[in-house]
């Protein structure tokens, strides 16, 4: 079943076109990367489906209902939980409190707090500093606690904006381990949004390509970086034009 | 030692309108980004709704009249209900606005709610009594102290703890804090952006009804610009303490508040008229030592 539909999407920050005619389909339980060169136009798309940025034009719908031009907070109650881009933990609450905001929209407070529990289990190092300021925790350690307070909402569909941004490689493959496990676990629908298509290669499924805010390229990441069109359309040659 | 404690709480008691006044506008910039010069303009409607309309210069009290259990929990709510309105029919349609216009509009909503209580009433300042009892004196550590500086004292610690418990206990107040931290990720985790701005302006409306109820019991009479002196120092207050910081705004208010009884006492005779002079040039003091303010957040996000 299609979860998200984003049709023909259009987004201007004043004269600036910076999302052009996007679309784009995400199945429950799939995953889809978005890559693209610094300025392509991603994390715009990301903020234009969490409702953050209004589009100039198309449509966007998330498991049948249009959201177009809602609120965020709508969304968010919809089910699409967004970690944007530089982690933005609120770094003068304790990482408790991180947490239980994200639980905050639920009805069911006893499921928050197993939630919570499980959270805990999952990442023992979240437990020891529960108390402590979360803008006090390494750069690894808030991105997997902005993760798990995404998950804390219950959303149907994750979507993560540049996870690796400024992490140690090491780390980096720490955050990817626990999102493949969370998958597994939860059966999650995620959107991962990452510069270059290495992730998307390594973890396999389907990848699309923006470049100048429009979709250049959409397939399996492991085709498509094998055939080498990620390189071509990454750097903007056509096929017509190889380097030299 | 009773001299010592004379200044104490007439510092402490001055230093709460300002302390009070200061997280007020501290508490909407918070989740708002708005310095809102109608807070002032709160206080005055609350005083006012204290006295029947009447350009006379008679005084008809109107809601004054009622015994305090009922007096006193009603002037908050006018306080209240003034700031919710205007959030509701001025600030929410600018919400998309840029901040330099929004405080434009808070200058001029300020505007409308004086002149229309000039209207009703004139400017002339009109007496009242209210809570008379609050006027006899207590003898505390054999010195001699108003009733009603020990009460503003308390009533604002028992405020001060309420709104700590609040923030700091209650979801609404979780919310309330990562609002002020970063208004869209709260979003994004659900928060409702509207339930909490209007909450915020209930409870700055609150603040200001409080002060309006200490200002008048002290004073004895009704002025149109009594707010407005109060609120000067509070603004200078949330800056001082660092715009955004609640805890900055609630102890630059008692530090400014301390400073005017202080130079009062110490200021030579002549220069004593002087007095706020002196104060203002210990604020530009404090401002170039530090900028940001005492206690600048650290991670104040511009609100989207
Ligand atoms: N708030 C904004 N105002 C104006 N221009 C913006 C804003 N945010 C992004 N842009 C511009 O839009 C384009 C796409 O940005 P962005 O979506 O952040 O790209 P990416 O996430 O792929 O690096 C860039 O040219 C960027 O400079
Ligand atoms: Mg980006």
């Amino acid at each position: 079943m299609t979860l998200l539909a984003v049709e023909g999407l259009s987004v201007r920050y004043g004269q600036l076109t910076a999302l052009r005619d996007a679309s784009l389909m995400l199945d429950e339980g799939e995953t889809l990367f978005v890559t693209g060169p610094n300025g392509a136009g991603k994390s715009t798309l990301m903020k234009a489906i969490a409702g953050v940025v209004r589009p100039a034009a198309g449509c966007i719908r998330l498991g049948g209902r249009d959201i177009t031009g809602e609120a965020p907070e709508t969304i968010a109650r919809l089910g699409f939980s967004m970690v944007p881009e530089g982690r933005q933990v609120f770094g003068e609450l304790t990482v408790d409190e991180n947490l239980r905001l994200g639980a905050g929209m639920r009805g069911d407070r006893a499921g928050a707090a197993r939630d919570l529990e499980s959270v805990f289990e999952s990442f023992p190092m979240l437990k020891e500093r529960r108390d402590g300021a979360a803008g006090l925790l390494s750069g690894g350690q808030q991105q997997m606690l902005v993760i798990a307070r995404a998950l804390m909402t219950r959303p149907r569909l994750v979507a993560i904006d540049e996870p690796s941004l400024g992490l140690a490689p090491l780390v980096i493959d720490q955050v990817y381990e626990l999102l493949l496990r969370l998958r597994a676990e939860r059966r999650l629908t995620l959107l991962v949004v990452e510069q270059s298509s290495t992730r998307a290669t390594m973890t396999g499924g389907r990848m699309m390509l923006l470049r100048s805010g429009r979709v250049v390229l959409e397939g399996d990441a492991r085709e498509l970086n094998a055939s080498g069109a990620v390189e071509r359309a990454y750097f903007g040659y056509s096929d017509a034009e190889e380097p030299a | 030692m009773t001299a010592v404690l004379q200044i104490l709480f007439d510092a402490l008691s001055l230093g709460s309108l300002y302390a009070l006044g200061a997280l007020g506008i501290a508490l909407i910039f918070g989740v708002m980004r708005l310095v809102n010069f109608a807070h002032g303009d709160y206080i005055s409607f609350s005083i006012f709704a204290l006295l029947w309309p009447t350009t006379a210069a008679t005084t008809i009290l109107f809601l004054g009249q009622v015994p305090p259990a009922v007096l006193i929990p009603f002037v908050i709510l006018i306080g209240a209900g003034v700031s919710v309105l205007s959030e509701i029919l001025v600030f929410r349609r600018l919400r998309d606005a840029n901040p330099a216009t929004l405080m434009i509009a808070s200058f001029a909503l300020g505007f409308v709610i004086k002149n229309l209580l000039l209207m009703l009433y004139s400017s002339r300042p009109k007496s009242l009594s209210i809570l008379p009892g609050l006027a006899q004196q207590v003898e505390i550590g054999g010195a001699r102290i108003p009733l009603l500086q020990v009460v503003t004292v308390a009533a604002t610690i028992v405020i001060l703890i309420a709104l700590t418990a609040f923030l700091k206990r209650t979801r609404f107040g979780l919310e309330m804090r990562a609002a002020a931290q970063d208004f869209t990720m709260a979003r994004m985790l659900g928060v409702r952006a509207n339930r909490v701005i209007l909450l915020a302006f209930a409870i700055s409306g609150m603040l200001a009804g409080a002060i309006g109820l200490a200002i008048v019991v002290q004073t004895g009479t009704a002025d149109i610009n009594m707010g407005l002196s109060v609120m000067l120092v509070a603004f200078i207050a949330t800056v001082i303490g660092g715009l955004g910081s609640l805890y900055g705004a609630v102890v630059a208010g008692f530090l400014i508040g301390g400073a005017s009884v202080l130079m009062q006492v110490i200021l030579p005779l002549d220069a004593r008229p002087f007095r706020d002079a002196f104060v203002y040039a210990l604020v530009i003091v404090v401002l170039l030592w530090r900028p940001q303010g005492l206690f600048a957040p650290r991670t104040a996000k511009q609100r989207v």
